[in-house]
């Protein structure tokens, strides 16, 4: 009896075991794990995780009375999420504390508008005072309303001829700490639309620019034929996929229109970081741009093409952390375009997506969500995660020791990390340890800092070492002077002799 | 039996010392080739100047110089992965197309009045490898006193290697057949294009062959099977 007993707790233990192990090997054409980081070789290489998912909600476990209906945008501000439920016309405001997560209230009647409820909210902006701002798509304008949601004013189609005469759908929207307004608009491949805090509008910015190689002019220009010519239109700017307005004033923007071909030679820059008058000044200090997975199937379909990202938050430090819709993935990267860890998954578990759509953070806890799951995703950093965090933290402020302390700690959980070396190289730098920093620099593969650290090594090397350098250096020429010298005198003497004796005989 | 021997030892050590002396002035000769192409390949082919012996220590050297350079130069300037590298694969995937060439190149040019043989092509083809032996062998340990700032004098040296030596291979064969410098053009293109007839060829063959091996096997195998 007990032995069939224990039979079956063993059976049941490995089920559970076999059951969880499929769970995590989701099947995409790629060998993949749930966290992981890649090589110098960009090979996939499995790290601990560095965040767990600390809880999903859904909109009957928060008290919704009609579940979320393909929500698509998502905003946070201090503890407080707004979700754009765009297929029930609302936004939901949710509040973290403590305790856990508590619906506070649900918006769908404006007071004081001419359209007093939203059509198709596709996302939001909250600022400090708590004046909400909603792209309120069907509605043909993004409307601002107090915290009391009485109408303030809102932001229409541009009085412009550069406007045209389609409608105005604004999409994804960010708000700067002046209450300028940037919208993203559907049919607009200008840019962003940028309008003054009053309403008016102020042009476009972060146009991409088109660029034509020689090669792609002369094909176009002298091969091609005129027919050929009008339907090959691929050079007009690609539009961008989300925005998000940092700390200081910059938008982070993602796009998802490129080519394949130009993303690991960064023509393509999915990611972007504009400043105020819309250049890119995104910092890429690795071996590749941010472009979220190195390998993907060239022309592959819509799941196992290259990483698409949807949206993107920017973290301390200006660590940017960007949402892959591709593979259900996200990645971090730190402040240089390294990428910190990548996770998730396309599936059915928890951690894991059906159409990631929108990524926010509140401090370091990430909240994902999910258009076809309609939940919401909230995702906390394990001790490795906060590991890394801190260990760059240290090293922005400039307690250099302590970070290569902390990178240290990072090692004894993964040792296949690249930044972990080159974060103790760089505090090695700096404390002057400069042969031992060229050691953990050459680990990471980073040529730059290591040819930094061997400069200062060899100069260190030659004022040391100069001494019997050219003391062995002179002493060869003392030398070979002196040899010249002596078998000059030595000919001298045999030509003397060698007189004497003729002159003898 | 004595008398024999003592009189075919000293002959056998004059043959060998003589050998020696040949082998060493055939590594001597390349520092003329080099600098004198035009002049040091025409002798290497008609004042029988090199050897083959010569020719091949140079090209050991210069598969050993590749290898080395993936090894030992500052990862600075080198991005091979170390923990694949196959260090057989790798020489001979340098080794066999220069085979390949020089024997396109003399199958081509003795059909059309080329007055290289197999051997002199082989040798003066060696004898073009020269400057790489000699630049990249040192510019290895250059690349570790040197840094990334300063890869620009290593690229320079880098390319002129390269450059001297394709300039050497095309004197030594327009010299080694006795071409216009015209004529030498059309053959190296013609020998590229030679080069790959010949893999063809062979790729056919062995498949061919496998193909036919297989046949007599199972042929084999169902006799076998069939007498059982």
């Amino acid at each position: 009896m007990t032995v069939l007993k224990r039979l079956t707790v063993l059976l049941t233990a490995l089920l559970l075991l076999a059951s969880f192990a499929s769970a995590f090997a989701i099947d995409d054409g790629f060998y993949s794990v749930y966290t992981y980081n890649y090589d110098y070789w960009e090979e996939i290489r499995e790290s601990p995780d560095a965040y767990k998912v600390k809880t999903v909600l859904y909109g009957t476990t928060l008290g919704l009375d009609t579940n979320f209906s393909l929500p698509e945008g998502m905003f946070i501000r201090g503890n407080d999420i707004y979700v754009c439920d765009t297929g029930n016309n609302r936004l939901v405001q949710i509040r973290a504390d403590e305790e856990g997560y508590t619906l506070v209230r649900t918006i769908d009647k404006i007071n004081g508008s001419d359209k007093p409820g939203f059509l198709s909210p596709t996302d939001c902006s909250v600022d400090e005072a708590g004046n909400i701002y909603v792209a309120d798509k069907n509605n043909n304008r993004v409307v601002m309303v107090d915290k009391d949601l009485n109408f303030v004013r809102e932001f229409v189609k541009p009085d412009d001829p550069s406007f045209g005469s389609g409608s105005f759908l604004p999409v994804r929207i960010a708000v700067d700490v002046a209450g300028r307004v940037y919208v993203l608009a559907e049919n607009v491949n200008m840019g962003l639309i940028k309008y003054e805090a009053d309403t008016e509008f102020a042009g476009y910015i972060g146009a991409n620019k088109v660029s034509m190689t020689m090669w792609e002019y002369v094909w176009k220009y002298f091969f091609m034929s005129e027919e050929q010519r009008a339907t090959s239109e691929s050079t007009v700017p690609t539009r961008y996929e989300n925005i998000y307005m940092d700390d200081q004033g910059f938008i982070y923007a993602t796009t998802t229109s490129f080519e394949e071909y130009d993303l690991k030679w960064d023509n393509a820059k999915p990611i972007r970081r504009l400043n105020g008058i819309g250049d890119d000044i995104l910092i890429k200090d690795d071996r590749y741009p941010p472009i979220g997975d190195y390998t993907w199937v060239e022309g592959g379909d819509a799941s196992h093409g290259p990483s698409k990202f949807v949206d993107i938050t920017v973290l301390e430090n200006d660590v940017y952390v960007a949402l892959d819709k591709t593979r259900g993935r996200i990645f971090g990267y730190d402040s240089q375009g390294v990428m910190l860890w990548a996770f998730g998954a396309i599936g059915q578990y928890e951690g894991a997506f059906n159409a990631p759509i929108a990524l926010d953070h509140i401090g370091r806890e990430l909240i994902c969500l999910d258009q076809r799951d309609m939940s919401i995703t909230v995702f906390t950093p394990t001790e490795y995660g906060n590991l890394i965090y801190d260990a760059n933290n240290a090293y922005a402020k400039g307690d250099y020791d302590g970070s290569g302390e902390l990178w240290d700690e990072v090692l004894k959980f993964n040792a296949n990390y690249n930044m972990a070396y080159r974060g103790i190289g760089r505090a090695l730098l700096r404390q002057g340890k400069y042969s031992e920093a060229m050691e953990y620099f050459k680990m990471a593969h980073d040529r730059q800092n290591y040819g930094r650290a061997f400069r200062l090594y060899r100069k260190e090397w030659v004022e040391k070492n100069i001494g019997w350098v050219v003391g062995i250096l002179i002493a060869v020429i003392v030398l070979y002077l002196a040899k010249r010298i002596i078998s000059g005198m030595k000919k001298e003497v045999a030509a003397y002799e060698r007189d004497h004796v003729v002159k003898q005989a | 039996m004595n008398g024999i021997m003592s009189l075919s030892r000293p002959d056998k050590k004059a043959a060998r010392k003589q050998s020696l002396k040949e082998y060493w002035a055939g590594i001597r000769y390349a520092g003329h080739v080099i600098t004198h192409p035009f002049d040091g390949f025409w002798d290497l082919a008609h004042e029988n100047k090199g050897n083959v012996a010569a020719a091949t220590t140079y090209l050991v050297l210069f598969l050993l110089t590749y290898v080395l350079k993936l090894m030992y130069t500052s990862f600075q300037f080198i991005s091979a992965p170390i923990q694949y590298i196959n260090v057989f694969e790798r020489s001979g995937s340098l080794l066999l197309p220069f085979l390949v060439l020089c024997f396109a190149n003399w199958a081509l040019t003795t059909l059309f009045d080329g007055k290289g043989r197999f051997k002199d092509i082989y040798i003066a083809m060696c004898y073009a490898l020269v400057p790489y032996i000699l630049i990249q062998l040192p510019l290895i340990f250059v690349s570790n006193i040197i840094t990334f700032d300063e890869e620009s004098f290593y690229t320079v040296l880098m390319t002129f290697s390269l450059v001297w030596c394709l300039f050497l291979a095309f004197v030594a064969l327009q010299q080694v057949h006795d071409y216009s410098p015209g004529k030498t053009i059309v053959f190296i293109i013609a020998t590229i294009l030679g080069a790959c007839v010949v893999i063809f060829l062979v790729l056919v063959f062995f498949s061919l062959l496998s193909d036919a091996i297989g046949f007599f096997v199972s042929l084999y195998r169902e006799i076998a099977f069939r007498l059982n």
